[in-house]
């Protein structure tokens, strides 16, 4: 059994619970595998914290929540200082490179990725989400290349090129990138 | 889709067309739902002042031949209570499903609990039985969804969904199949009605219904009423109804009862669970498998009737059973009664699912 844990963690607009969807359709619809997706968020504030838990496996799944994630997304301060002590060392944290500073941890394998301003540059901020998607693709192989791209265009259909372009620069920044 | 979605659906399914409900969290998703879907189905949603409104319009629209629905948390289960007595005693088809969160009172909102399963009962007064699924996955919250209606139209009774937070808010796959693929079960109506008809025939089961607006008289009385509906002091008349009432649940067990085994037959140690617990049994289970531990796991997939039968078993083989629950040990109480080996509960109220380990580290010490 491979069952792998991803947790996403940002700010209430970033397309956090969006992302944790789109890998989950990717993984159970296209790539046909297993995932459950669990979501929480600031019971208090507009704009808050936000995350979606993700649990992907080859075979049914039992325990449906995320407890030490092979894979986080901090696309916020807090959602790295709150969750990269709970991340093992062989883990793989991606942080939005313009809002969180990582320096004080230094046994983890941390990729910044500067997915708001590739969306600004793009002209619209709220594909940063899909721009961290990318990256995560290429660098984790949660889901194939192809699946995660047919649940982007499947649940945005008007919005395919924008996304694409998205997708693409995010997947061309991993340094694990396939020919 | 998200179990509480899949709920809605399943609803929808088995020829749900009349939903009033007062969204609370964590079920306020099946109330959007429904409010989105009945009309696209012809059927109605109404947002109640409250639930005890709620219910008391779903036992009207079942008694006029809707099948019918509502759905709610904690608080407002407990407000539902006192025309649940009355969905039971005017033999009312109606589902109730109960998301459950942390409690007691408006206790916790978001997080998850599995303490009304005492409350669903014996929560209202007087005797009866009820017939109560607990869901486990967003595919269960479908199918057990459609296998609820079907329960209340057979039975003619009020039957309960109870969820849980963990299970009504988690995204998964959903496979909803070609409807001539469900089973559907229809309400067996009074065809003709004459001076010798009676709504309440007590001597069988199932008899059939009479339903306001089809050319029949209808009596529906919430007193201790005979086999024409009219309210009785008489104590042949109330033995006879309870009789009735207790007994067309306690005689067909066999078709209500649902359990799951996952490597019980020679496991020394079995864990009994249901709901989203189950998930965190299995794991541990699993893992303990692994480790070399004669251990299994046997799911309540109906809590209510409570599975005498299986738990019997199971207690006869075994040498100590662990209950894990989301609560200070409501099933821990009728396993207790059931069996004659050590029974170990593990109680977990923190708002969470019970950890797999906590489980893990009491098949350990076993």
């Amino acid at each position: 059994m491979i069952r792998r844990e991803i947790r996403l963690q940002g700010l209430g607009g970033q397309g956090i619970i969006t992302a944790g969807h789109l890998i989950g359709e990717a993984v159970s619809l296209h790539d046909r595998k297993e995932a459950v997706m669990t979501e929480d968020y600031s019971p208090y504030i507009t704009g808050g914290w936000s995350r979606a838990d993700i649990v992907i496996s080859d075979e049914k799944i039992d325990y449906p929540l995320v407890s030490r994630p092979d894979i986080l997304v901090a696309m916020s301060q807090d959602g790295f200082d709150d969750n990269w002590e709970a991340t093992a060392p062989d883990s793989t944290v991606i942080v939005e490179a313009g809002l969180v500073n990582t320096n004080a941890v230094k046994d983890r394998k941390i990729f910044a990725v500067p997915a708001l301003s590739i969306a600004e540059e793009l002209g619209k901020k709220v594909v940063a989400n899909i721009v961290v998607l990318g990256f995560l693709t290429a660098t984790s192989r949660v889901a194939s290349r192809e699946a995660m791209e047919a649940a982007i265009v499947t649940r945005y259909p008007k919005a395919a090129e924008l996304n694409r372009q998205a997708f693409d620069r995010g997947y061309a920044l991993s340094p694990k990138e396939a020919p | 889709m998200a179990g509480n979605y899949a709920c809605a659906e399943g609803a929808i399914a088995a020829g749900c067309r009349f939903y009033a409900g007062y969204p609370i969290t964590p079920s306020s998703e099946i109330a959007e739902h429904m409010s989105r879907r009945l009309p696209q189905v012809g059927g109605h949603y109404v947002q109640m002042e409250d639930e005890i409104g709620s219910i008391a319009a779903i036992l009207g629209a079942s008694n006029a031949g809707m099948k019918v629905m509502t759905a709610t948390s904690g608080p407002g289960f407990s407000l539902m209570m006192e025309n649940i007595g009355l969905g039971v005693i005017t033999e009312t088809p109606c589902v109730v499903v109960d998301v459950q969160r942390g409690g007691p009172s408006t206790g916790l909102p978001t997080l998850v609990g599995q303490a009304d399963m005492m409350q669903v009962r014996w929560g209202s007064h007087g005797d009866y039985e009820v017939i109560a699924f607990a869901p486990n996955s967003v595919q269960e919250m479908f199918d057990l969804t459609v296998k609820a209606f079907n329960m209340a139209e057979k039975f003619r009774t009020p039957v309960f969904v109870m969820a849980d937070q963990i299970i009504a808010h988690m995204t998964d796959r959903l496979v909803i199949p070609p409807p001539e693929d469900i089973e559907v079960v229809q309400r067996k109506k009074a065809m003709k009605q004459g001076p010798s008809f009676l709504p309440f025939d007590f001597s069988q089961d199932f008899p059939p219904m009479a339903i306001a607006g089809e050319g029949h008289h209808v009596n529906v009385d919430s007193l201790t009423h005979d086999e024409r509906g009219y309210p009785s002091a008489k104590h042949d008349v109330s033995e006879r109804m309870l009789e009735h009432l207790i007994g067309k649940i306690r005689n067909n067990l066999e078709t209500i009862v649902q359990v799951e085994h996952y490597l019980t037959d020679d496991a020394k140690v079995v864990v009994i669970a249901y709901g989203s617990t189950s998930r965190s049994a299995l794991h541990a289970v699993k893992e303990a498998r692994r480790a070399g531990m004669k251990v299994g796991l046997l799911r309540l997939i109906t809590p209510w009737p409570f599975p005498v039968r299986e738990v019997e078993r199971i207690g006869a083989k075994a040498k100590a059973v662990v209950v894990p629950e989301i609560n200070y040990g409501q099933i821990e109480h009728p396993v207790r009664e059931h069996v004659d080996c050590r029974v170990i509960g593990i109680h977990h109220a923190a708002g969470s699912l019970v950890p797999p380990d906590k489980i893990y580290a009491a098949l350990e010490k076993l």
